[in-house]
C-alpha cells in the first residue's frame, strides 16, 4: 500500500512490519514521532509488543538488551545526545551478541544545542560493534529496518538504521508499505538457540579472563566479516519479493565517471542532482553513496572507483585531529590497491548547514583543478 | 552416636548456590543469595550488575548458581530485569520471577535512576539490594550507603564519612510500590518469609538485605552473623516492611534496644571513632528509630 | 546434591569451541576452596543437638546433612569460623590446619 509518510514513521512502520516484540525508547527531537506512532500501534494492538516507557535512552537500551537476551525481537530509536548516552550499552549489545535493531536520527552533538543534521553522533559509535546503515529515502528507511532484523538475527550482531534529521526524519515522501504476510515470509520469527531461561540456566557476560576474551572478540569480527555478503544476499531476496534492492552501496553513473563524489545519507540525492548538472556541462561526474558504513564495504568501493581519475569524499562529520570519517575509510580501502588515485576529503554541512548542488559543484571544481589533495581537510562553506 | 533424631532445618534443604564460589571467607552477600534462592526456587532469572557478586559467581565459562544470570551494566540492574521480564513474557514465559540483584553502590548510587524508573512504572520484578555499605568490588570505596563515621579507602580516618546513610526505604516508599522490606542475613527465616511473600506479589518489590563484609569492614569472618544480628537489635538496621508506601510493619520488636558501641567496636572501619562521636551517632540512631516507630504506629 | 554435579575444568582448545557470547557451561565445583583454609572446623557430635544452625549459616554450602548429622565438606570449607561461632552448644572447634 502506498502511503505518504515522514521518515520517522517509516522507522515505526519498519518495526511494526518486523513484528518487534519489545520496544523501549525515550523521546528526543527529531526522533519523537517514531515513539509516538509506536506507542499508538502498541495501544491499539496493531502491533503486539510491550513498550517499556523508560526514563532515559540509557535504560531504553538496557531494557532492549534484557528482552533480546530473553529471546524477543527488540527495537528502539534515538538521536544524538540519546545515542551517545547509550554508548556503554552499545558495546554490551554487540559483545553479548544481542541483535537489537535501532533507528538513529543523525543530529549534531551539543554544545551548543543543535537539533540539525550531522553524523558525529552515530559515527562516534563506529567501534561499538554495530552494523550501521545510512539511508537516503523514507522508503529505504522502512525497507532497511526489516532487512536489519534479518541480518542482525542471523549474525547475532545489532544494527543501527541511520537517517538525517529533518531532511528525512520530518520529510514526507511516498512510501510503499509492504503487506504483513509478505514481510512475514521474508522475515521469520526470532528464535535464538541460546537465551536466558531457567529451563537451561547459563550465566551470561560474566568475568572473562585474558584466556578467553580474545577469542570472543575474534569471533565477533569474523561474523562481522560475513555481513557484507549477507547484506547483499538478503537485499537481493528483498528485491525479489518487494522489487527494491538493498545493498551495501548505491551508485550513480560511476562506470564512466572521471570524478566520483562519495557521500552518505540524504546528501547522496543532492550529489546526484549535481552530477547530472555537471554532466550537462561536460564533466563526467558520478556518485557513490555508501550505505553500509559498518562493516565497511571495502571491496565494493574499490571495484566501483577503479576507473575514476579522482575521488571526492564529502563528510558531514569530523574526527577531531584527524579527518572526515568516510574519507578515512575510503583511503584505507584503497591503500595498497589503488595508491595513485587522488582522494580529496571535504567537510561540509556540520550542524545542519545546507549542502546544495552548488556545494558539490564547488567540490568538483576544486578536485578537478588540483592534481592531488594539498590539505588534510578541505573545508566547504566555513565563513573564513 | 546417640539416639535417632531428625536434624532440624529451618529452611529448605535444596541448594541453588554451589560451593566453589569466589567470595571471601565469611561473606554475608553470599548468604543473602543462598537464602533468597531457597525462597524463590529454580524458576528465576537474575540480573546482576557490576558488584562483588559478579566476581563471586565465578568467571566465564562457569557459574556458582543453578539459575540463569544476566551480568548487566553497573547502572542498569533494575531496567535490565524489566527488559528480561518483558522479553520472557513475549516468548510465552509468564512464570519466571525476574530479579535484579545489586550491591548498595548499584542501588543507592549509580543505579538509582533506572531503579526509580522501574518502580514508578511498577514493573513486575523483584529488586534485591545486598548492602555491604561500600563499593567492595573496587576495593572498599564509600557509597551513599556507607554509614556515618565509617572508614573506607576514599573516606580515610582523618576524613571519615561525615554524612548519614541514604534512606533508601523512604525513597522507595515515595514510589508507592506494593512491597518493600528490610532484612538481614542474621535472620534467615525472616528473610526467607519476606522473599516468599515478595514472590507472590505483582509489581515492583524491593528487598534491602544487610550483608556484612569482613574484608571491607575489617571485621572477623566469624562475626558476620553476629554483626547481622546486632545491627538489628541496636536498631541501626531495623527489620520492617512497607506496603504501598504507606503501611509500615515492624518485624522484630525490640524489648531492649542495645547500644551501638558494642557493634561498632568489633569492626575495624569504626575503630578511630571517639566516645563523643559514638555518642552522637547513638543519638542519630535513636532519632531514626523513633521516626520509624511513629510511622509504624501512625496506621 | 552437589555430588552428581559437574566439577570439571573446561578447556577450549580452539576458538571454535568457545561460545559466541561469554556464558557459563559448568559449575565452580572444580574450584576446591578448601585450600584457602588455615583453620578447620571439627564437630564434636557427642555434644551436637542437631539444631542445623551451622548448616544454615555456612556461606560456602560446606556443611551438609548426612544421616541426620552435620558433616563438614573439607573440599570446599574456607575455614571462616562462622559455624563454630554460631553453634549453640559450642561443639565445633576451629583447629589449626596441618599443612
Ligand atoms: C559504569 C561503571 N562505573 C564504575 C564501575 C566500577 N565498579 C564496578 S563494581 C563497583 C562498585 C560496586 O559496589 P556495590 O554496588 O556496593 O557492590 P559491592 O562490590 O560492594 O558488592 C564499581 C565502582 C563499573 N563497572 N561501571
Ligand atoms: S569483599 Fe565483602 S562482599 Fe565482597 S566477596 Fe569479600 S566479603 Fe563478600
Ligand atoms: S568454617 Fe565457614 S566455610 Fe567452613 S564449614 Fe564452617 S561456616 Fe562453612
Ligand atoms: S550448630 Fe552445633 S549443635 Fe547445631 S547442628 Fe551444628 S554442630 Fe550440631
Ligand atoms: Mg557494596
Amino acid at each position: 500500500m502506498k502511503k505518504v509518510i515522514m521518515g520517522n514513521h517509516a522507522l515505526s512502520y519498519g518495526a511494526m512490519l518486523g513484528r518487534a516484540q519489545v520496544i523501549s525508547a525515550y523521546p528526543i527531537t527529531p526522533q519523537t514521532q517514531v515513539v509516538e506512532l509506536l506507542s499508538e500501534m502498541c495501544a491499539d494492538k496493531t502491533l503486539d509488543a510491550k513498550f517499556i516507557k523508560v526514563e532515559s535512552e540509557h535504560s531504553a537500551m538496557a531494557a532492549c538488551l534484557g528482552a533480546s537476551l530473553a529471546g524477543a525481537r527488540t527495537f528502539t530509536a534515538t538521536s544524538s545526545q540519546g545515542l551517545t548516552l547509550m554508548h556503554e550499552l552499545l558495546h554490551w549489545a554487540s559483545g553479548g551478541r544481542l541483535p537489537v535493531v535501532m533507528g538513529n536520527i543523525n543530529r549534531a552533538m551539543a554544545p551548543g544545542w543543535s537539533i540539525w543534521s550531522d553524523q558525529n553522533d552515530s559515527l562516534s559509535q563506529r567501534d561499538t560493534g554495530w552494523i550501521q546503515f545510512y539511508c537516503c529515502s523514507n522508503q529505504e528507511v522502512l525497507d532497511t529496518v526489516i532487512q536489519a532484523f534479518k541480518v542482525s538475527e542471523k549474525l547475532l550482531i545489532p544494527s543501527m538504521v541511520v537517517l538525517d534529521a529533518f531532511s528525512l526524519s520530518h520529510t514526507y515522501e511516498v512510501v510503499d508499505v509492504p503487506e504483513q504476510e509478505k514481510v512475514d515470509a521474508y522475515l521469520p520469527p526470532f528464535k535464538p538457540q541460546i537465551k536466558i531461561t531457567p529451563d537451561e540456566p547459563h550465566a551470561f557476560g560474566g568475568l572473562t579472563s585474558p584466556e578467553h576474551y580474545f577469542e570472543l572478540r575474534y569471533k565477533l569480527q569474523k561474523d562481522m566479516e560475513k555481513a557484507p555478503a549477507l547484506i547483499e544476499e538478503t537485499g537481493k531476496e528483498y528485491e525479489k519479493m518487494f522489487g527494491r534492492y538493498l545493498g551495501l552501496v548505491d551508485e550513480y553513473c560511476c562506470d564512466d565517471a572521471d570524478i566520483i563524489l562519495i557521500t552518505s545519507g540524504t546528501v547522496g540525492s543532492t550529489a546526484r542532482v549535481a552530477a547530472e548538472e555537471l554532466r550537462q556541462e561536460g564533466i563526467r561526474a558520478g556518485n557513490l553513496r555508501i550505505k553500509a558504513f559498518r562493516p565497511f564495504p571495502f571491496e565494493t568501493v574499490r571495484n566501483i572507483v577503479k576507473g575514476a581519475e579522482k575521488i571526492a569524499v564529502v563528510d558531514r562529520n569530523i574526527s577531531y585531529g584527524h579527518h572526515g570519517m568516510f574519507y578515512e575509510e575510503v583511503k584505507s580501502a584503497l591503500y595498497g590497491h589503488n595508491d595513485s588515485l587522488p582522494v580529496f576529503g571535504f567537510i561540509a554541512g556540520l550542524g545542519g548547514r545546507d549542502i546544495t548542488p552548488s556545494t558539490f559543484k564547488e567540490i568538483t571544481n576544486y578536485a578537478l583543478k588540483k592534481k592531488k589533495p594539498e590539505e588534510e581537510i578541505i573545508w566547504i562553506g566555513v565563513k573564513r | 552416636m546417640k539416639k535417632e533424631k531428625k536434624m532440624k532445618l529451618s529452611l529448605p534443604e535444596e541448594e541453588l548456590m554451589n560451593s566453589g564460589h569466589l567470595a571471601c571467607q565469611g561473606c554475608g552477600a553470599t548468604l543473602a543469595m543462598r537464602y533468597v534462592l531457597k525462597a524463590l526456587g529454580q524458576k528465576v532469572a537474575l540480573c546482576i550488575p557490576a558488584c562483588c557478586w559478579s566476581v563471586i559467581d565465578g568467571p566465564f565459562p562457569y557459574s556458582s548458581l543453578d539459575v540463569p544470570i544476566f551480568h548487566c551494566a553497573f547502572e542498569t540492574a533494575a531496567v535490565s530485569a524489566s527488559g528480561v521480564k518483558a522479553g520472557l513474557e513475549m516468548v510465552g514465559d509468564t512464570e519466571t520471577t525476574v530479579v535484579a540483584w545489586a550491591g548498595d553502590g548499584g542501588t543507592f548510587d549509580i543505579g538509582i535512576q533506572a531503579l526509580s524508573g522501574v518502580a514508578e512504572r511498577n514493573d513486575d520484578i523483584i529488586y534485591v539490594c545486598y548492602d555491604n555499605e561500600a563499593y567492595m568490588n573496587t576495593g572498599i570505596q564509600r557509597s551513599s550507603a556507607t554509614p556515618y563515621g565509617a572508614w573506607t579507602t576514599t573516606t580515610p580516618v582523618k576524613h571519615f564519612k561525615d554524612r548519614p546513610k541514604k534512606d533508601m526505604e523512604a525513597i522507595m516508599a515515595a514510589h508507592r510500590i506494593p512491597y518493600i522490606a528490610t532484612a538481614s542475613i542474621g535472620y534467615p527465616e525472616d528473610l526467607f518469609r519476606k522473599t516468599k511473600k515478595a514472590k507472590e506479589i505483582k509489581g515492583t518489590r524491593f528487598l534491602h538485605i544487610y550483608a556484612p563484609c569482613p574484608t571491607g569492614w575489617k571485621s572477623r569472618p566469624e562475626d558476620t552473623i553476629k554483626l547481622a544480628r546486632m545491627v538489628v537489635q541496636n536498631a541501626t538496621f531495623p527489620l520492617y516492611e512497607i506496603e504501598w508506601g504507606e503501611k509500615y510493619t515492624l518485624n522484630i520488636k525490640l524489648k531492649e534496644k542495645k547500644p551501638i558501641a558494642d557493634y561498632l567496636k568489633i569492626q575495624g572501619r569504626f575503630r578511630h571513632l571517639t566516645e563523643k562521636e559514638i555518642a552522637s551517632m547513638q543519638e542519630e540512631v535513636d532519632k531514626k528509630w523513633q521516626r520509624l516507630l511513629s510511622l509504624v504506629n501512625s496506621k | 546434591m552437589k555430588k552428581n554435579k559437574q566439577a570439571q575444568k573446561i578447556v577450549f582448545k580452539s576458538e571454535k569451541d568457545v561460545p559466541l557470547m561469554p556464558m557459563s557451561i559448568g559449575t565452580m565445583l572444580h574450584n576446591k576452596t578448601g585450600v584457602w583454609r588455615n583453620i578447620k572446623p571439627v564437630i564434636d557430635l557427642d555434644n551436637c543437638i542437631q539444631c542445623g544452625i551451622c548448616w544454615k549459616f555456612c556461606p560456602d554450602v560446606s556443611i551438609f546433612v548426612e544421616d541426620e548429622w552435620p558433616v563438614v565438606d573439607y573440599v570446599y570449607c574456607k575455614g571462616c569460623g562462622i559455624c563454630a561461632e554460631e553453634c549453640p552448644t559450642k561443639c565445633i572447634a576451629m583447629v589449626e590446619e596441618e599443612k
